[in-house]
């Protein structure tokens, strides 16, 4: 890994590879966004499924196309960008290759909420959002607000070291609070958090993308504005700040957005592992370590990435499932393994 | 070298031995056998601890409800084992507990092994009950019937359930049959993580007698997790989700139901003949599946059954 990226290189340097970059994995998580949805455990009739004259519920090429499977490959396109973007950042943000945007407790906390309603709220659908998702979501923000506190000290910039052992604390603590409810849980409702840890992107309809979208867009806006900091953050934070970048709120904005994606992109699909932290190194592998190719680079080919893992998922035993947390872990595992190895 | 070899060589063949000896351990999977192999004391059982709620309630049919002395923390029917001693379930049981209540019967679910091997070390009758389908289940009361000294009301609850299940049949015969799926989990208020019942066990044995043809019978298993492509794939006819607990108000149960209008093709959405069912006894593998049959036929043949 080279140092100092950021400032290094003219400027227009960047923007030329910025461009090829985002045409080149842009093109590429475009076309799995068009093309997985014409593959599927069944076979069906393009040309029928968009014809308009046939009343939508005689249409069934419609309805899978439509229905099952658009707003579960646009599930797959916002969750793989967001936990692989969410990934980077946090990588930065903790100066620690290993990070991913589970690190800090987020997801546990989501995955608490979400135990707590699978086993208590039976029936508490608040709108089109039924309850999982929303207690998911609320578990995510607890989770953050706690470690925040934990680590920040008002007008100093955070220490990486606290917000890491806070987040890794958190996750123990509310990973032993999953396992004491679902003990308490009966089996079916053990199994169904068990089943809910594994991921799932078949969200059934576009409704919960809609709700999610407002916190993924709010989330991306604000990592637009991270690479040049978090470029020079990674040099180190008192190098940063002698180069004029606001260390604290670098910081704090990087774990809030970092922090939010995460919470929406769990309370959507569950904690999909592997995303997050296989894509950023891949693609770092792929066009270096700067921070403005890197960023956007990882969300789109994280897009294209869980779209072709949801793919296998919903076709190697069709008409039985693979969960795709299940997919993610066993292609990234090994392969996570190998950079490890061939790195060292 | 050569005497820990022979140590070795030894202990494998005591070991050897011992399993020879003791097949109990090995040949008394599945209700139909365990029971009579189990037995280390003679006579009817009088004190019975149940960690299994379905085969608490074949006790108390067969009458050996004055028997049980200890239930797992699930039993609710019937209403009598409120009163009981709770002493855990499927993943925590709780053995000092067990065991302070004298009982010289326990019944334990099929994977309990460490625990029947608890009981019966310490010289206690175990029953090993394995969910399956409707003949295990009759078979299971045959057995605790036997077990706890009511052969005669074990023998005359079997011949009531099948007659029940047979005048259903009867009932239905020569009905067409429409395809049809039973859902037995679902996420609340969204049509997420739906669980139907597949082509092995007494859920889809119930449906089948009840006059429905399981669109998942195919696939051999006793739960499958189809996703919505598969939903819509399979179209069936006739939706039917049974839920253990309580009925919903009319709103929260219309919402419920209106989940699945996202499937519009589906014709079970179509024409309206989406059911969800509620109470315990319909997913009860006891003496009540005769009801439970009873519910599903009125649900699929409303103009024949009710």
């Amino acid at each position: 890994m080279s140092a100092a990226p950021g400032s290094l290189g003219g400027e227009r340097g960047v923007k030329a590879r910025l461009a090829s970059v985002l045409i080149g994995y842009g093109t590429l998580a475009l076309a799995a966004c068009v093309l997985a949805p014409l593959a599927g455990s069944t076979h069906i009739n393009l040309a029928r499924a968009f014809d308009r004259s046939i009343p939508f519920p005689d249409n069934v090429d419609a309805q899978i196309f439509f229905v099952a499977r658009m707003p579960r490959v646009l599930t797959g396109a916002i969750v793989g960008s967001t936990l692989a973007a969410a990934g980077v950042v946090m990588q930065a943000l903790l100066g620690n290759p290993l990070a991913t945007p589970f690190t800090l407790g987020v997801s546990t906390g989501a995955a608490l909420g979400a135990v707590l309603a699978i086993t208590f709220g039976s029936s508490l659908p608040v709108g089109a959002l039924a309850s999982v998702p929303l207690a998911s979501l609320a578990g995510a923000v607890v989770a953050s607000a706690i470690v925040y506190v934990l680590a920040t000290r008002p007008g100093r910039p955070i220490s990486t070291m606290v917000l890491l052992l806070a987040g890794v604390t958190l996750n123990a603590f509310f990973s032993a609070l999953i396992l004491f409810v679902q003990y308490a849980a009966d089996f079916t409702q053990a199994y169904r958090t068990i089943r809910w840890l594994m991921g799932d992107l078949d969200v059934g309809s576009f409704a919960p993308i809609v709700a999610a979208l407002p916190l993924v867009v709010v989330a991306l806006g604000i990592f637009a504005f991270l690479p040049r900091p978090l470029n020079l953050l990674s040099v180190g934070a008192d190098s940063a700040a002698t180069r004029g970048v606001d260390v604290g709120l670098t910081q704090r904005l990087a774990f809030f957005s970092a922090s939010l994606a995460t919470a929406a992109a769990v309370s959507l699909a569950g904690p999909i592992g592997f995303v997050g932290i296989v894509v950023p190194h891949l693609v770092r592998l792929m066009v270096g370590v700067d921070h403005r190719i890197v960023l956007p680079a990882s969300a789109l080919f994280g897009a294209a990435f869980l779209i072709g893992c949801d793919l296998i998922a919903r076709t190697v035993l069709a008409p039985v499932e693979v969960p795709v947390g299940v997919v993610t872990a066993m292609l990234g595992g090994p392969f996570f393994l190998w950079l490890l190895v061939r790195r060292s | 070298m050569a005497t820990r070899q022979a140590k070795l060589i030894r202990l494998v063949f005591v070991v050897f031995l011992l399993w020879g000896a003791n097949p109990s351990g090995l040949e008394s999977r599945g209700p139909e056998r365990s029971a009579p192999l189990q037995t280390s004391n003679s006579g009817p059982a009088r004190r019975v601890v149940s960690l299994v709620p379905n085969v608490t309630e074949m006790l108390f049919a067969v009458g050996a409800g004055a028997q049980v002395v200890g239930v797992s923390s699930y039993d609710d029917f019937p209403p009598e084992t409120k009163a009981l001693p709770r002493v855990g379930a499927l993943l925590d049981p709780d053995t000092e507990r067990i065991l302070s209540l004298r009982p010289d019967l326990v019944v334990v679910y099929g994977s309990q092994t460490e625990l029947e091997t608890q009981f019966t070390r310490a010289g206690i009758r175990v029953y090993q009950y394995r969910h399956g389908g409707i003949d295990s289940i009759l078979q299971a009361i045959r057995d605790l019937a036997g077990l706890t000294g009511h052969p005669a009301e074990g023998d005359r609850v079997v011949r009531q359930v099948r007659s029940q299940l047979d005048a259903i049949g009867m009932r239905v015969r020569g009905q067409r049959r429409p395809r049809t799926m039973l859902v037995i989990g679902r996420d609340a208020g969204a049509l997420r993580g739906v669980y139907v019942s597949g082509g092995v066990g007494f859920l889809h044995e119930l449906l089948d007698t009840a006059g429905g043809d399981d669109v998942f019978g195919d696939i051999k298993r006793e739960a499958v997790q189809p996703s919505n492509e598969t939903l819509i794939v399979r179209a069936p006819e006739v939706i039917i989700e049974l839920h253990p607990g309580e009925q919903p108000a009319a709103d929260a149960l219309q919402k419920e139901r209106a989940v699945w209008n996202l499937l519009a093709s589906v014709p079970a959405v179509r024409t309206g003949r989406v059911h969800l069912l509620y109470g315990g006894y319909l997913v009860a593998a006891g003496p009540r599946i005769g009801r439970a049959a009873e519910a599903l036929a009125g649900v699929l043949h409303p103009d024949t059954v009710k």
